[in-house]
Parts: C-alpha cells; structure tokens; sequence
C-alpha cells in the first residue's frame, strides 16, 4: 500500500481531468491519438521551411476553420487557432460551456515554449519585399506578438472573462499549463480552468537553423525516422506543432455535474538546473521526479508508467536515461516509455501530449512504447522501458517528464480515479 | 479613375478585410460598421491595404471619412487621380 496524500485531501482541494482536446501531428482528438500510438503510426513528413528547404517536421491538420471564423483566423496566429481547436475540443468532451454567469471564474493557462517569432520572421520577411520600408510593417504586429496572445485568443473566441495568460516554461511548458491550473483552482482564484500547452514551432525557420546550428536538428531519408529518440543512431529533433488543452476542476465539482473523470493530479514538482543554457542536468532531474513522488506519498515502485521527455538528441537522452535509471531501477513495477519517436518534439505542447496519450491506459490498460528505435543506444537502456508495440499492464500512476532549455525540468503525476 | 472604379477598388479591400461577410448589398449611404462586423483593426487594414496596393495615404484624422462607401468614394476619388 502507499501512503498516497492526494487521496487523503478534501474534494473541494483535489483536482481531476474531465475534458481533453487535442491536435498531434497524428491525431486530432485523443482516441485517433491514441490508437496511432498504439499502431506505431508517424505523424512526421517533408516540409517546406523557409531559407532552408525540405525538412522532416510534425504538423497538425485539424480544420482551423471548425470554431473560428475565417477572419478571426486570419487576423490571429497559428498558435492561437491551436489553442481555440483545443479549448472547444475539451470544453465538448467534458460536457461544459461557458455560462455568462460564470465566465469570471474560469482561468486559461497556456504554457508556450515561444511566441512571437513566427509572426516576426513573417514580418521581416516582408519588410525585405517592401525595400525595408517599415510604414508596411502591419499593426497586428503588435497584438499577434504579445507572450499572452494564445491565451488571449482563446478567452476573445470562448468569452472567458477570467484570468487568461501563457506560462513560458520552454520544453516543459506542457506540464506547467496544467501545474499552474491546479495551482490557480486550489487557491480560489477560478472555479474550473482550460489548462495545458500549445506550439506553432513548425512554422518559424529560426528554431529549425538554431538546432541545426547546434548540431540537434534530427535527419534521416525518411521523414518518419528523423528523430530516434533513445536509439545508438539519433541525431537530434523533429520539430513539431501541436497542441493539447485539459478542463481541470475539483473533484467535488467534477461529482456534482456527474463527469466522466479522466485522472487526477496526483503530485506534481517543478525545479532548476541552474548550471547550463541547454545542457541538461540529472542531477535536477532526478531531484525533480524523487520530490514528485514525495509530495505525492509515492515511492518509485508505486510509479506504473513513466513518460520520458527523451528528445532524441545525443545527450539529452543519455543524461535522461541516467535520471530515470537511478530513480526507478529498484523498481519491478514501472515501465517507461517516450512519444517524440512518433510525433516529433512539439514543444510547448510536448508534455501535455505526452501525458494525453498515455492517460487511456487506465482504462484499455495497455502501455505504449517508444517507436524509432532501431538499435537502443546502451547508455539510454532502462529496465522497463517499452521500445516498441505496446505491453498489457493495469495502469493506476503516470508520471510525466517535461524538461525545457534554460534548465527548467517538471515532473507531473496523474492517478487513476477510482471512487 | 471615376468614382464607380474607385468604388470597386474599395470594395475589394474590404471583402478581403471582410473575410466571412456578403459585401454585395452594401448600402453606400450607411455606416459601415452597421452593414458589417467591422471593427477598429478591420479599418486599420483597410488603411493599410489602400497604402499596400494603392500607394494612397490615409492620414489618422482622415478616417471618418471612411464611415459610408459614398464618403470613401468622395474622399478617396480625388487621391487616385
């Protein structure tokens, strides 16, 4: 038995999923996502990227026009139309709508890696094509540019008058949307939030050249295989857009609606490397994950999955590897796997991604592994982990890794709810 | 350029500025903003897009003249000449 401490708290303190919406480069809700994790379907093909030609890349293609209108898009950003696909998505899913008396007390929290720079690269862009005239330079700049922007969207397309703003956590982003959420519901700020994390990284070159500037941009000849994180031969990323978003509230008014309850946060930690731009730090990460499980009264054999952040550059996943082997080689419960291999590295949307497409192992009971593969690199080999396919396990703990440059790491754990 | 050419210049514009509306019924006399659901920004690209295209100025204490297409016709007439 564990000493599980969320269980132990008031229903009006613990917080649960009820709605999911989500757009992958394989899936646009989570049963397509879910099932193309299962079969080992790729979301990743050639793109066309400005300056620097055909590049292998994750993109969405859910209709952006299914909750906005042509012009609202148009005067909008991408990450913004991922962001009101995903809003809507969860808010049908979990059964609620915005009710005019309580739009006050519903929080939006979007965590992005980046915002802005696809809008500016779009901008110079044009300006190169005007003679570097900047009286073309457009007055949506400014609005479409902003960090809260997404956020900001979705609360202008929902009437969500409540708190509605972005968390930049870079790579851990994910995690952090839906960290905040709870946070913000368990301090009386709002009542229910839409919370999560949401990127448009495919559509700004600079990412593209800056991780091929760093030796980290992922190649192969077939776009499906570009990134092979955990495997001897990968070589670095897949860029990725994408976006999920979860409706959070407390249990108590998750059972007074009656909702069909996904999961629930369970523990949660968020820390600092403070030692390096990009370079990762297991120390921290293991700190990260061990402090999790602490606040959650959970030891690491009581850890049933755990969803690797895993990259597929040649370091991260080693130091990675080394995190997760020193907290969970002692256990015979835990079986790990890692979602980049079939979508890419989405980003600001990776770790709220991750967790979506393994939260339905509570129910099918089946783990998914990893996909790409080939030949596991001997330093990233884990007792547990899933390469490939899927095991049979009854599921009842995930804890999801989300890490980020800078030197931000999160460790987010989700319990099955059972009554 | 006469009147009924500009008119139609102005009419481009603002079906593209208008993306999701019928613009073909518009009655010149009226406001706009009471035919169409046009706001601050919308006129705003309406500015910038007779700057884009036409090369024509719309300084900001000029924009009331935009209010009708008949005012847009009058006012913008004499600048594409």
């Amino acid at each position: 038995m564990t000493s599980q401490t969320w269980t132990t708290q008031p229903d009006s303190y613990r917080i649960v999923i009820t709605g999911i919406g989500l757009t992958a480069p394989n899936g646009n809700n989570l049963s397509e996502f879910r099932k193309n994790l299962l079969e080992g379907v790729s979301g990743l093909d050639w793109m066309e990227v400005r300056h620097m030609g055909r590049l292998a890349a994750g993109n969405c293609d859910f209709d952006e026009k299914k909750y906005q209108s042509r012009k609202m898009r148009k005067r909008g950003t991408r990450a913004g139309a991922i962001g009101i696909y995903c809003a809507h998505e969860a808010l049908l899913d979990s059964g609620r709508t915005i009710e005019e008396e309580e739009r006050d007390d519903v929080g939006i929290y979007v965590g992005i890696t980046e915002h802005g720079n696809v809008e500016t690269e779009n901008e110079i862009h044009e300006l190169y094509q005007n003679d570097l005239n900047t009286e073309f330079w457009s007055h949506h700049h400014n609005p479409r540019t902003v960090a809260n922007a997404p956020a900001g969207e979705i609360s202008l397309n929902l009437g969500v008058t409540g708190p509605a703003y972005t968390v930049g956590a870079a790579c851990a982003a994910g995690n952090l949307g839906l960290i905040h959420g709870a946070q913000m519901i368990r301090a009386g700020e709002v009542k229910w939030a839409i919370a999560g994390g949401i990127s448009e990284s495919t559509h700004t070159f600079g990412i593209f050249a800056a991780f091929n500037a760093q030796g980290a941009l992922g190649s192969d000849e077939d776009p499906a295989k570009a990134t092979k994180p955990l495997d001897k031969e990968r070589n670095g990323i897949a860029v990725s857009e994408g976006g999920c978003l979860y409706i959070l509230e407390t249990l108590e008014s998750a059972k007074q609606r009656g909702a069909k309850i996904y999961g629930e946060i369970a523990g949660y930690h968020v820390n600092s490397d403070a030692t390096d731009f990009v370079l990762p730090n297991n120390e921290r990460q293991v700190q990260c994950m061990n402090k999790a499980m602490k606040k959650a009264g959970l030891e690491a054999k009581n850890i049933d999955v755990v969803s690797m952040h895993a990259t597929g550059t040649s370091l991260g996943d080693i130091q990675e590897a080394k995190a997760v082997r020193e907290v969970f080689d002692h256990s015979d419960n835990t079986l790990i796997n890692a979602t980049k291999g079939f979508i890419g590295h989405c980003m600001g949307a990776a770790g709220a991604l991750e967790l979506a497409g393994n939260i339905p192992s509570f129910e099918d009971s089946m783990v998914h592994g990893c996909k790409n593969i080939f030949d596991l690199d001997p330093e990233c080999e884990m007792k547990g982990l899933v390469t490939k396919g899927h095991v049979n396990k009854d599921v009842k703990i995930i804890l999801n890794n989300s890490f980020g440059m800078l030197g931000i790491n999160s460790a987010l754990i989700i319990a099955k709810y059972e009554n | 350029m006469n009147a009924t050419e500009v008119r139609q210049i102005v009419l481009d514009i603002i079906e593209d500025v208008a993306l999701d509306e019928d613009v073909s019924n518009l009655n010149d006399e009226v406001a706009l903003r009471e035919q169409l659901d046009l706001d601050s920004m919308d006129f705003l690209d309406i500015v910038m897009e007779l700057k884009k295209r036409h090369k024509v100025e719309v300084p900001q204490e000029d924009y009331p003249r935009l209010a009708t297409m008949s005012s847009c016709v009058e006012y913008l007439t004499p600048k594409f000449q």
